[in-house]
């Protein structure tokens, strides 16, 4: 199968590929995988106290998708506030990726990992 | 006996003559297979007719794909699932088990690290003993669980094929690391 030349860019230039320290209260951790091909995904966002986000992080274990799809959206949630950034669909990322139906899931991994990240962050901000 | 007094409409266990469930005696196994695969394969109806040869060979294939099905434990447990749910359990649903899924993010890491650790064999070594035990304590889960196929079980027993998959894809990418090592590709 061949790979867009969107996908080849971020596959081989991942953008924000790391860690953020996961119990810095401003740090929203989230981890998704994906049972069926094995997959891993680890998204993880820094809010401000405006409730923007104003650094991301990611690191994938899977195929060229997945992972390009984790880097694109590392990119997108940038400067976004949290309900900009849960209102980002799986479909966008699989569009600007070009992405063919068999790996569409990837991009719902994406999807999956910056919802768990934002739900991880607000868990953490909620008032005990 | 030949392939003609095999039954295709009987499942994997019945074709295998084998109960049931999770655990299976490979030696039972194994022998079953050679007396299948005996009667089945092609080579025995070389001189047969065409519609014979046909049939053989659709046969041989099916005692083979039941054998490799029986054999693996993750092959049999998502056989068992669609057997008592008509689902295997390999849906594309995400995984969200955080605990779970952060150590197979570190259990990646370790791999990812270990080509250029001073002795990368037996860092890749260490990684498949511990996906090894780890897997050998989820399958003691899976007989236990297929041995009384209840809702609530079969829902657990789904779970743990769901683990599985990732324990046996990290597996198959340090067997494949291990081969680079040793030069072997």
């Amino acid at each position: 199968m061949a790979y867009s030349d969107k996908v080849l860019d971020h596959y081989e230039n991942p953008r924000n590929v790391g860690t953020f320290d996961k119990d810095d209260p401003n740090v929203g951790t989230g981890m998704v995988g994906a049972p069926a091909c094995g997959d891993v995904m680890r998204l993880q966002i820094k809010v401000n106290d405006q409730g923007v986000i104003e650094d991301a992080r990611f690191k994938t274990y899977g195929c060229g998708s997945a992972i390009a799809s984790s880097s694109l959206l590392t990119e997108w949630v940038k400067g976004k506030t949290l309900d900009e950034a849960r209102q980002i669909k799986n479909q966008e990322i699989a569009d600007e990726l070009a992405l063919p139906p068999v790996k569409v899931h990837c991009s719902v991994l994406a999807e999956d990992a910056i919802k768990a990240a934002i739900h991880d962050y607000a868990a953490k901000r909620k008032p005990e | 006996m030949n392939f003609a007094m095999l039954d295709f409409s009987k499942n994997y266990f019945e074709l295998f003559e084998l109960p049931l469930g999770f655990t299976v005696d490979a030696k039972r196994l194994a022998e079953r297979y050679r007396t299948l695969q005996a009667v089945t394969h092609p080579d025995r109806y070389v001189v047969a007719a065409d519609h014979e040869k046909r049939v053989s060979l659709q046969a041989s294939t099916q005692v083979n794909e039941a054998y490799r099905t029986l054999k693996d434990p993750l092959a049999r447990a998502r056989y068992l699932l669609s057997l008592h749910t008509g689902d295997p359990g390999t849906d594309s649903e995400t995984s969200k088990d955080g605990a779970f899924l952060m150590e197979q993010m570190e259990l990646r890491e370790t791999l990812a690290e270990a080509q250029s650790s001073p002795n990368p064999h037996a860092a890749v070594a260490r990684v498949l003993t511990h996906l090894a035990e780890q897997s050998a304590a989820l399958d003691k889960e899976l007989a236990g669980l297929f041995a009384d196929p209840t809702p609530a079980n079969l829902t657990s027993a789904r779970e743990i094929v769901r683990k599985l998959q990732f324990l046996d894809k990290c597996r198959r990418d340090a067997e494949d690391l291990e081969g680079l090592i040793d030069g072997r590709y």
